[in-house]
């Protein structure tokens, strides 16, 4: 192990750019010699997890290094894997998978070789977890002040009173109230910021050398996020804590991360220093993930990644990516890619990196909207006051919606948005103002509506998952509206149910199938597909992208924005996402606390917005460029 | 992730089926005793084969009359099963429009129903039976079946919107209600299949009761016909001989047992398998 050391301080050095990239043996001899360094707060070498009694990979040939102090981003899709790595770190596989070799090195010891008992030591106390919803974490009935010191309790660590002073000096130290009166509240009766940031205290709190965070931000809204993403990377820097930050979300990689691993698949595709990965991407996997990115900056034509990430058990043989990658040839259906130096500390699992030329990130970039471009106006909104029950959440909105234009409304969560959607779309009777349909009022209820205003302006929901009865077949489900709507019948309404899946990119193959074959993506599509068989005017989408993939979501984006030009469909986009804003839409609608405080042409508000509160989200929004 | 729960669920399929073959060859085998066992029973109902509880007769020996214990076995499941079964469907769909309705309509209408509802829970059902029964003269088979299916009633209710409550709530019925869909086709078609599995377990665990209700009111001497065999009724007349010959009391106790497993394998069966479908 120590002859080793030096060899692996030169690793981490900067590698000299004219090293034939088509050295295998080298490169793989780099990856084994950075084991057993004595700088690294934790190395994992050769990392393999499968399926217990089977010979299939979750996750396979990882190598990764973890300094202190470092914030290392694992990004991936789902099914890649990347909560399966992060899990690893600690030793541990979730039922039904088995870490099947590979050396997990914290310091001299490999975690992976310890006894059980010597685990459960090492766990919290060398290296923490931060998990990805802390409000189901977090024991519901333990007050806050135990439950952060639980495990220094477990551990015996100090007196009461010296775990106490560290409990309190912890809270101050991730921005919280620090008194009794703190310390003795319940989960539940904490924001869902302070909830993520007494896991980030607690994870903390026995200073442990390394940290792994699976994506810790997750359903926080983007300036509570701003805030603990802001601490962690703090603490992680004062402390000299090694992080494993893992999520799908690469705009909060490029803001956190000083190194960047992309994973497909169970593998890890490229691997380098943050701005490398966003300035000069060299895998394909990641130059099409970045392409699907919308940035705040501006307006960009999101392009998708065709197919669907393989499961473990069907994923190709050779380069894991050859099936839906736009570079590939026979030979990548052949050979495995071993890691091949693309840049200083910077490496990419493929054959044809040195052949596919360089990348631009501006590649994708299309005019803004255009802000003085006439209307015709097709729905109105005057004065909506929306209740639920006595309590009213919505005061005094107004906006309008041109045809084939997309207006987004934007805000928090709590901010109304979704309660307008669905005033608009019927679905909400409690609410007073008027909502004015090509110049006649629209009824509260869908019922109450005709069925002509019910035909022309369908909802689609947020969650793929909820909103398709899983009873019923994809045919049944997009046949439905055109017998309610008399649109067509038997044999014709056969026929277009297969003309509409074939619209919306799943083709006639899934017609007999029930949803729960298929993706969250493909669940989505079903859901567009039946608002199209009404054949409507107006498309009221409800955060419709943001339970799928950033690749998925760049598809569904680029087919909406197809629609919309070729059929002049006008969509209410309700979204907490700025930069699809700006991709996607032509006017703003931003919401605070049920008041609309700044509306306006896309480009105008984003640019040079006049509110306060715009700036803030703005501001806090992570993007990457 | 498909793929994990595809091969995964390949195993458990057959572990799952089998669970429910084997319900379901259980339920048969009692079933078709009790329908063909009249006719190959070796001794008629109430013909007396001997002293009573020897082992004169088959081999199970002689009852409290005297009668042979085995044709008696083979005689009397008809009834009981038919009327359990009858009972069984009639609670289940008593209890699912209950609960569907309380569940789908909310508000007051869904307090009052539960209520009241509640009240129904909190008389015992045994009692009910009772009352209603020593009041006729002679209980009519029919009688048995709406007594013992109004006691299950309420229970199925109160599970029913349980699980309709949290299918009300999502989006794919309010994407129905927004299309404008007819309120009685949300509640047969988009609501009521997906509450299958459930519903599935709880008429299993429901047939076992009714089976158990059933006997006990035989037990208690309200069955259809006094002298006939019947596997309840069994159990109370020879009990007095249960130290000196068990079989009179423990045959029907065995095939009765044995049923209910029967029926709640197949139950657990289907639940397991539709949960599979769920997941696949």
């Amino acid at each position: 192990m120590t002859s080793e050391r030096p060899n692996a301080d030169i690793a981490r050095l900067p590698q000299p750019t004219g090293e034939d990239a088509q050295s295998r043996g080298d490169e793989a001899g780099k990856t084994r010699n950075v084991g057993g360094n004595g700088g690294a707060a934790c190395t994992v070498e050769d990392l393999r997890v499968g399926l217990s009694g089977r010979d299939i990979d979750v996750v396979d040939d990882i190598d990764l290094l973890l300094e202190p102090g470092e914030v290392v981003g694992l990004v991936g899709e789902s099914g890649s894997g990347k909560t399966t790595v992060g899990t690893a770190l600690l030793g541990y596989a979730r039922v039904g998978a088995l870490i099947e070799h590979g050396r997990v090195l914290l310091g001299e010891r490999d975690v992976l070789s310890l006894d059980v008992k010597d685990v459960r030591q090492m766990r919290g106390e060398e290296i923490a977890y931060v998990p990805q919803d802390p409000a189901s974490a977090l024991n519901p009935s333990i007050r806050v002040g135990p439950q952060l010191v639980e495990l220094l309790e477990l551990r015996d660590i100090g007196t009461a009173e010296e775990r106490d002073e560290r409990a309190r000096a912890e809270l101050a130290e991730v921005g919280l109230p620090n008194d009794d009166e703190f310390l003795r509240r319940y989960p539940h009766q904490l924001s869902g910021g302070q909830v993520q940031r007494v896991a980030l205290a607690m994870a903390f709190l026995p200073r442990p050398k390394v940290l792994v965070l699976d994506e810790p931000t997750t359903g926080l809204d983007v300036t509570t996020q701003g805030m603990v993403l802001d601490t962690m990377g703090q603490l992680c820097r004062s402390h000299r804590v090694a992080a494993l930050y893992v999520t799908h979300d690469l705009a909060v990689i490029a803001n956190i991360a000083d190194r960047v691993a992309v994973m497909y698949a169970g593998r890890i595709i490229e691997l380098g220093p943050r701005d490398q990965i966003f300035d000069q991407p060299a895998h394909p996997y990641t130059r099409a993930l970045l392409d699907a990115i919308p940035h705040l900056k501006q307006a960009r034509a999101l392009s998708g990644i065709p197919g669907r990430t393989p499961a473990p058990g069907r994923r190709p043989t050779g380069c894991r990516f050859h099936d839906r990658c736009a570079y590939a040839q026979d030979r990548c259906a052949e050979t495995e890619p071993e890691p091949y130096d693309v840049g200083p500390d910077h490496v990419a699992r493929c054959l044809r990196v040195d052949e596919i030329g360089s990348w631009d990130i501006n590649l994708g970039t299309v005019p803004d909207s255009d802000p003085d471009k006439a209307r015709d106006l097709i729905l109105s909104v005057r004065d909506l006051d929306v209740f639920y029950g006595r309590k009213q959440v919505v005061h005094d909105v107004n906006f309008d919606l041109a045809r084939s234009e997309c207006v987004a409304l934007v805000g928090e969560s709590g901010s109304g948005k979704t309660t307008i959607s669905r005033c608009v779309g019927g679905l909400h009777r409690g609410w007073t103002g008027t909502i004015t349909f090509e110049g006649r009022d629209l009824a509260n209820g869908a019922r109450r509506r005709t069925n002509e205003d019910r035909k022309r302006i369908q909802y689609i929901f947020q969650n793929p998952y909820l909103s398709l009865n899983p009873r019923m077949t994809i045919e049944q489900i997009v046949k439905r509206p055109m017998k309610l709507f008399g649109i067509a019948k038997g044999k014709a309404a056969t026929d277009r149910v297969v003309e509409l899946l074939e619209q919306v990119a799943l083709g006639p193959a899934v017609l007999k199938l029930q949803t729960n074959r298929l993706s969250g993506g493909e669940r989505q599509r079903v859901a567009i597909a039946r608002a199209l068989a009404a054949e409507p005017d107006i498309l009221v989408c409800d955060e419709i992208t943001s339970a799928l993939d950033v690749s998925v979501q760049g598809s569904i984006v680029s087919l909406l924005e197809d629609l919309r030009k070729s059929r002049g469909i006008s969509m209410l986009f309700v979204t907490h996402n700025l930069a699809l804003v700006r991709s996607i839409a032509a006017r703003v609608e931003i919401l605070k606390a049920g008041r609309l405080v700044e509306h306006g042409s896309v480009v105008d508000v984003m640019d040079s917005p006049t509110e306060d509160y715009t700036r803030q989200l703005l501001e806090n929004s992570p993007s990457i460029a | 992730m498909s793929t994990i729960t595809a091969t995964g669920s390949g195993l458990r399929r057959v572990f799952h089926q089998r669970r429910l073959v084997a319900g379901m060859i259980i339920t048969a085998l009692v079933v078709a005793l009790a329908i063909v066992g009249p006719w190959i029973a070796p001794y008629g109902e109430h013909e007396i084969v001997g002293k009573p509880f020897t082992h004169s007769g088959s081999f199970l020996g002689s009852d409290y009359l005297g009668q042979d214990v085995l044709s008696r076995v083979l005689a009397g499941g008809r009834s009981i099963l038919v009327i359990s079964v009858l009972a069984t469907a009639l609670g289940m769909v008593g209890g699912i429009l209950i609960g569907l309705l309380a569940a789908y309509v909310g508000g007051w209408f869904d307090e009052v129903l539960m209520r009241l509802n509640d009240v129904a829970l909190a008389f015992p059902q045994i009692l009910l039976a009772l009352l209603v029964l020593s009041a006729v003269e002679q209980p009519k088979w029919w009688m048995i079946v709406l007594l013992v299916g109004a006691s299950h009633a309420p229970r199925v209710a109160r599970l029913a919107r349980g699980v309709a409550l949290g299918l009300v709530s999502r989006d794919f019925v309010a994407s129905a209600e927004a299309l404008g869909e007819s309120k009685l086709r949300i509640v047969l078609a988009e609501v009521l299949p997906n509450m299958s599995a459930p519903l599935l377990a709880e008429a299993g665990l429901r047939l076992t009761y009714s089976i158990g209700m059933v006997a006990a009111l035989g037990f208690l001497g309200f069955s259809t016909d006094p002298g006939g065999a019947d596997w309840g009724l069994m159990i109370n007349e020879n009990r007095l001989g249960l130290l000196v010959l068990p079989w009179g009391v423990l045959a029907p106790v065995i095939v009765i047992g044995v049923f209910t497993i029967g029926t709640n394998l197949i139950a657990d069966g289907i639940t397991q398998l539709a949960e599979k479908g769920a997941e696949s």
